[in-house]
């Protein structure tokens, strides 16, 4: 009878519906409790594991908080210098078009120092996903100002809020680099809910599959928190990014292909 | 009619006590644990027995330290 099911008539292996991915490797993640990083490693690695690519997919990871990456996901990785993942991966990608190439990168290695490498790999229609990791802040260097602080946002470098008339407007890349050409799927996901978690790993398997089938570049960007830069619990900082970072930045796609239908 | 019955175990020395599985559990089944594991945080504990093994917990862990079970239970 149900009502006599114990918790360890449960827990057996034929029962077994959700465990972290062995493409995890099994150590604890360096990041802050609660960090949206995590959750994305994890998305990453679950694709991986769902195309059964683990000997076919190579990684670059940033600078930044997600620098070691490399020791957390159980693939192929390589580390770029501070924003030059998409170079790299552009060489790997055209080297081993056999390959599924990913690059991973934050707001301070993608839209700052790196602005010119994503903008031009964009453009040329490499056929490798971005993931974007947006967090507002240089979370991994004590929370200083990045070109995506949100104006009149506090950061260390700018402890009255972000001015805009004297450090200029923050920089919305993903709709930039919609307006290229060469990308074929552009998107801004979240995972701060289950369902955000459940979309952004269906958004990034879509960017997979098409980069894959050599369609262009695809970016997705996660709007993520940094409890510790904001100064803040996780769980406030997700409430904070839901009131402050998606007004600014709209979840949803931003530019899906044209021959795909109308289910997008 | 069938039931959902789940049962949730925690890796508590890799739990970094961020609570997001807290507000993520739709029947309120997770609770933080007064005492603290051995890096200091109070880690998540499963409370309660209307566990249902939806995996929101676990989807939205971002230390994956959650694994889930699930049996359907004829009533």
């Amino acid at each position: 009878m149900s009502e006599t099911l114990t918790r360890d008539q449960i827990i057996k292996p034929e029962n077994l519906v959700y465990r972290r991915t062995p493409l995890m490797v099994d150590r604890p993640l360096s990041y802050c409790p609660g960090c949206g990083h995590g959750t994305v490693h994890r998305l990453i690695m679950e694709i991986i594991e769902e195309l059964d690519a683990q000997a076919r997919t190579v990684g670059v990871a940033p600078v930044g908080c997600s620098v070691l990456a490399y020791e957390f996901l159980d693939i192929d990785m390589q580390q770029a210098a501070h924003g030059r993942a998409p170079a790299l991966a552009t060489a790997i990608s055209r080297m081993n078009p056999d390959k599924y190439v990913f690059t991973y990168q934050g707001d301070g290695d993608l839209a700052a120092i790196g602005t010119a490498e994503t903008i031009h790999a964009c453009n040329r229609a490499e056929n490798f996903v971005i993931v974007f990791i947006n967090n507002g802040i240089y979370g991994m260097t004590g929370g200083q100002m990045a070109p995506t602080t949100l104006p009149g946002m506090k950061a260390s470098t700018c402890p009255y809020g972000r001015d805009t008339a004297i450090m200029g407007n923050p920089l919305k890349i993903t709709e930039l680099v919609a307006q290229l050409p060469g990308t074929y799927f552009v998107t801004r996901q979240s995972v701060h809910t289950p369902a955000n978690v459940r979309k952004t790993k269906k958004a990034l398997r879509k960017a997979f599959d098409y980069s894959f089938a050599k369609k262009g570049l695809c970016f997705v960007e996660v709007v993520s928190n940094c409890n510790s830069g904001w100064k803040m619990t996780p769980v406030q900082a997700n409430q904070w990014m839901v009131d402050n970072m998606f007004p600014f930045y709209p979840l949803g796609d931003i530019k899906v292909p044209q021959d795909a239908g109308e289910k997008e | 009619m069938a039931k959902l019955k789940g049962a949730i175990v925690i890796d508590i020395e890799r739990c970094k006590g961020c609570e997001v599985c807290v507000g993520a559990c739709p029947e309120s089944v997770i609770t933080m644990a007064k005492g603290v594991n051995g890096k200091g945080y109070h880690f998540a504990e499963p409370t309660g027995d209307n566990c249902t093994g939806c995996t929101n917990c676990a989807v939205v862990c971002p230390d994956g330290v959650i694994t889930v079970y699930r049996v359907k239970v004829t009533v």
